[in-house]
C-alpha cells in the first residue's frame, strides 16, 4: 500500500529526514516511536503532502503510484488520512459542516454526487456514537476551544467518517484520558480490515496495547534505526532510547 | 458645470414644484446653504482621506429620473427576499412604484415620505423628527435640501410590525447617469419593534450615484433591526448616511453587507440619548476588482450604563480597497459604558488594501472600551489541515473566508435573510460550501 524509498526531506537548509525506508502493506499496523524532534511528525506531514517541506531525494509510492507531485487534497482523495498531533482550529465552521464538506469534496473528486442528507445524518450518528461524542459537540466550531483530548477524539471521528485506506495517527494518544484512550482505540480498530493500514506514532506503549502493531520502528535523527515486532515497544519503554542510539551509532 | 453648481442651480426649480408647507421649505433652505458653503467633501477632509468623490463630482448626472414604471416584477424578483412575507416600499429611479410595493396603514404606517411631508395628518411626526436626528454635514444637508421621496415608517407605542419591511431602490439605467437622493424616516415608539431590509440596485451598467439619508428614532425600549444589502453593479456608487437617535433601554442593530458597487461609503451615526442603550454595528465586506468600501462609524455615548458592539469584517481581493474608521465618543457623564469595536480583514491579493483606524475619545473614567484591528492572510496551516480531509485549495479558502465572516451573520435575526446572505457569500467566493445553513 505505502512504500517509502530512501526519502530525504527538510525545510530550507535544515535536513530532517535522512533516508527513510518503510513498507506498509494492507491489513498491517505499524508503530513509529522515537525521541522528540526525531522527525516523526515531519514524516507524516510529508506523506500527507505538506508543501512546506522539500523532498530532496527518494520517493513515496501509494498503491504503486508516486504521490510526491500530488496536492494534499488529491492524496486525501486517494485514501491517505493524517490525524494531526496538533489539530488546527477553524472558528466559524461546525464539526458537522466541516465533515460534510470533506466527504462531499472527496466524493466530487471521484465523480460522485453529494452524499444524500439522510445517509450523511445516519453516518454521523453512527460514528459519533462509536466515539461517544455528544451531539451538541458536533455543532461547535471545529477544534475551537476543544480540550486536547476532545481534539484527538474529533480527529478519529473524522477518520471514521472518511474511511481512509491509510491512516497516520500522530500522537493521537497524547491528551487522552484512560477511558478516552480505550474509546478512541476501539474506533480505530473498528476501521481496521485487510484492505487498509494504520501507522501510529506514539511515545507510549499503552496505546499499543489497544492498537496492536505488527511492526514497530524506531526513528532517530531522521532515520529508522531499528525495526521489530510489538515487543520492541516494550523494550523501549523499559530502557529508553539510549541503547538503540548506542547500538546503531557507528 | 460641476455637479455642485448643477445641484445649486436646480434647487429653486425643485422647490417651486413641491407643495411642502413652510416649515419644510425652511429646513430645506437652511440645508442647501450648508451644502453651498461646505460643498462635497474632499480628501483634505480628515474623514475623507481615503475616499475620493472626485470621479463622481465631475460626472454629468441627471437629477431626475424618467417617470416610467419600466420594470416587471419577474425581472427584479431576485432582488427581493421572497420566501417570507414582507412589506415592500419600492422605488424606480427615485419614483415610487405602487405596482411593486406593498404598504400598510393598519396599526403602523409603512408608506411614503412624500405623503408624510405633504399630508397634514403626518405633520406632528414630521415636525418632531424630520431632520432632527441628523448631523448637519454637507452630504446629509444636500439630501435634506432635495429630499422628497423615500420610506416613511411609523410604529406606534407597543406595536411590533408583523413582518419585515423591504425598502428597495432600483435604477433602470434609462438615464446614462443618474443621481438619486432617497430619504427614509423611521420612528419607532416606546416598546415598539421593527425589522427593515434596505437595498439599492441598478439594473444595468449605467452610472448611478446615490446619496441616501436614513433617520431612525428609537424611543424607550424600542427595538430596531436594520439590514443593508449593498451588492450593486460596477458603475453604482452609494453614500449612505444613517443617523440613529436612541432613547432609554432601546436596542438598535445595523448590519451592513457590502459585496459590490463602485464606491460605497457608509456614514453610520449612533447617538445614545438614554440610559441602558445597546447599539450594534456589524458589517461584512467582500469586494474585488477596483471596488471601494468605506465604513465610517460613530457611536456617541451621551448617557451612562450603555453598550455598543461593533464588529466589521472585510475580505479584499484584486485591487479592492477598504476603509474602516470607527469613532467612539464617551461623554464625561456617560459612566459605566461598555464599548467594543473590532475590525478584522483578510487581504486575498497583495494589491488589495485596507486602512483601519479606531478613534476613541473618552471623557468618562469608569468605562470599558476595547478595540482591535487585524489585517492578515488566510491561515496556511488551516488550509493544509483541510486538504488532508479532502477539501481542495479553492473550497478551503472559501470555507475559511465564509467562517471568517460567519460570526457576523450569527446576529442576523431573519433566518431567510441569513441563508440568503450566506448564499451570496458562497456565490461571491465561487463555491458550493457543501452544506446548507
Ligand atoms: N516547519 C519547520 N520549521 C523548522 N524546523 C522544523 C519544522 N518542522 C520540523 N522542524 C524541525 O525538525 C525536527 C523534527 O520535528 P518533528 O516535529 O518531525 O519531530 P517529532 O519526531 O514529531 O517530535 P515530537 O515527538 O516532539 O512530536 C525538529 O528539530 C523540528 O524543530
Ligand atoms: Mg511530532
Amino acid at each position: 500500500m505505502l512504500e517509502i524509498n530512501n526519502l530525504n526531506a527538510g525545510i530550507e537548509d535544515k535536513e530532517i529526514l535522512r533516508g527513510i525506508d518503510l513498507k506498509v502493506n494492507a491489513g498491517e499496523v505499524h508503530a513509529i516511536m522515537g525521541p522528540n524532534g526525531s522527525g516523526k511528525s515531519t514524516l507524516s506531514s510529508v506523506i500527507a503532502g505538506k508543501e512546506e517541506y522539500e523532498v530532496s531525494g527518494g520517493d513515496i509510492l501509494f498503491e504503486g503510484e508516486s504521490i510526491l507531485e500530488m496536492d494534499a487534497d488529491e492524496r486525501a482523495h486517494k485514501g491517505v488520512f493524517l490525524s494531526f498531533q496538533y489539530p488546527v482550529e477553524i472558528p466559524g465552521v461546525s464539526v458537522t459542516n466541516f465533515i460534510k464538506t470533506a466527504i462531499n469534496q472527496t466524493r466530487k473528486a471521484k465523480g460522485l454526487e453529494d452524499m444524500p442528507a439522510s445517509e450523511m445524518l445516519k453516518k454521523i450518528r453512527e460514528k459519533s456514537e462509536l466515539l461517544e461524542i455528544d451531539r451538541k459537540f458536533l455543532s461547535r466550531s471545529l477544534n475551537e476551544g476543544f480540550s486536547g483530548g476532545e481534539k484527538k477524539r474529533n480527529e478519529i471521528f473524522q477518520m471514521a467518517m472518511l474511511e481512509p485506506k491509510l491512516a497516520i495517527l500522530d500522537e493521537t494518544d497524547s491528551g487522552l484520558d484512560i477511558d478516552a484512550l480505550r474509546i478512541v482505540s476501539n474506533g480505530v480498530n473498528k476501521l481496521r480490515s485487510s484492505d487498509n493500514a494504520v501507522i501510529v506514532i506514539t511515545h507510549y506503549q499503552r496505546l499499543l496495547e489497544y492498537i496492536v502493531p505488527d511492526f514497530v520502528h524506531v526513528l532517530v535523527n531522521g532515520k529508522i534505526v531499528k525495526s521489530g515486532g510489538k515487543e520492541l515497544a516494550l523494550e523501549l519503554e523499559e530502557k529508553g532510547y539510549d541503547w538503540v542510539k548506542a547500538e546503531t551509532a557507528v | 458645470m460641476s455637479l455642485k453648481d448643477k445641484l445649486l442651480s436646480s434647487y429653486l426649480t425643485f422647490q417651486e414644484n413641491q407643495d411642502f408647507d413652510n416649515s419644510i421649505h425652511d429646513i430645506k433652505d437652511a440645508a442647501i446653504k450648508i451644502f453651498e458653503e461646505k460643498g462635497f467633501p474632499t480628501k483634505k477632509d480628515e474623514n475623507w482621506k481615503y475616499t475620493s468623490l472626485n470621479s463622481l463630482v465631475k460626472g454629468d448626472f441627471s437629477l431626475v429620473g424618467r417617470n416610467e414604471d419600466a420594470i416587471e416584477f419577474r425581472d427584479v424578483k431576485k432582488y427581493f427576499l421572497n420566501d417570507i412575507d414582507t412589506y415592500k416600499i419600492v422605488f424606480i429611479d427615485g419614483k415610487y412604484s405602487s405596482y411593486l410595493s406593498e404598504t400598510t396603514h393598519d396599526g403602523v404606517d409603512v408608506c411614503l415620505l412624500s405623503a408624510a411631508l405633504t399630508k397634514p395628518k403626518y405633520k406632528p411626526v414630521i415636525d418632531k423628527y424630520f431632520d432632527k436626528i441628523v448631523k448637519k454635514d454637507s452630504l446629509t444637508s444636500l439630501n435634506t435640501a432635495f429630499a422628497r421621496e423615500g420610506a416613511y415608517i411609523y410604529v406606534p407605542k407597543g406595536k411590533t410590525v408583523s413582518k419585515p419591511i423591504q425598502i428597495v431602490h432600483f435604477a433602470t439605467g434609462l438615464e446614462s447617469s443618474l443621481m438619486l437622493q432617497p430619504r427614509n424616516l423611521v420612528v419607532v415608539e416606546e416598546n415598539a419593534e421593527v425589522q427593515i431590509i434596505e437595498r439599492h440596485q441598478s439594473l444595468n451598467s449605467n452610472a448611478v450615484f446615490t446619496n441616501s439619508v436614513t433617520e431612525i428614532y428609537a424611543a424607550d425600549h424600542a427595538r430596531v433591526d436594520y439590514y443593508k444589502i449593498q451588492n450593486d453593479k460596477e458603475a453604482a456608487s452609494l453614500i449612505d448616511n444613517t443617523h440613529i437617535d436612541q432613547q432609554t433601554s432601546s436596542e438598535v442593530a445595523v448590519h451592513t453587507f457590502s459585496f459590490g458597487g463602485k464606491l460605497t461609503r457608509n456614514n453610520l451615526n449612533f447617538y445614545q440619548n438614554g440610559e441602558h442603550n445597546n447599539s450594534i454595528l456589524k458589517g461584512v465586506t467582500i469586494i474585488e476588482d477596483k471596488q471601494h468600501v468605506d465604513h465610517n462609524t460613530l457611536v456617541h455615548h451621551k448617557q451612562p450604563n450603555c453598550e455598543s458592539h461593533q464588529d466589521y469584517k472585510g475580505i479584499f481581493d484584486d485591487r479592492a480597497t477598504g476603509v474602516f474608521n470607527g469613532k467612539v465618543v464617551v461623554d464625561s457623564v456617560a459612566q459605566k459604558i461598555n464599548a467594543y469595536q473590532s475590525n478584522n480583514n483578510i487581504l486575498v491579493s497583495d494589491k488589495a488594501s485596507i486602512n483601519s483606524k479606531p478613534q476613541l475619545e473618552i471623557f468618562a473614567d469608569d468605562v470599558r472600551c476595547s478595540h482591535g484591528c487585524t489585517i492578515g492572510q488566510l491561515d496556511e496551516d488551516a488550509l493544509f489541515y483541510m486538504k488532508t480531509r479532502g477539501i481542495g485549495e479553492k473550497e478551503g479558502r472559501a470555507l475559511l473566508m465564509y467562517a471568517f465572516a460567519n460570526n457576523v451573520l450569527e446576529s442576523v435575526k431573519i433566518p431567510q435573510l441569513k441563508s440568503r446572505i450566506t448564499k451570496l457569500i458562497a456565490n461571491k467566493l465561487g463555491v458550493n460550501l457543501g452544506f446548507e445553513v
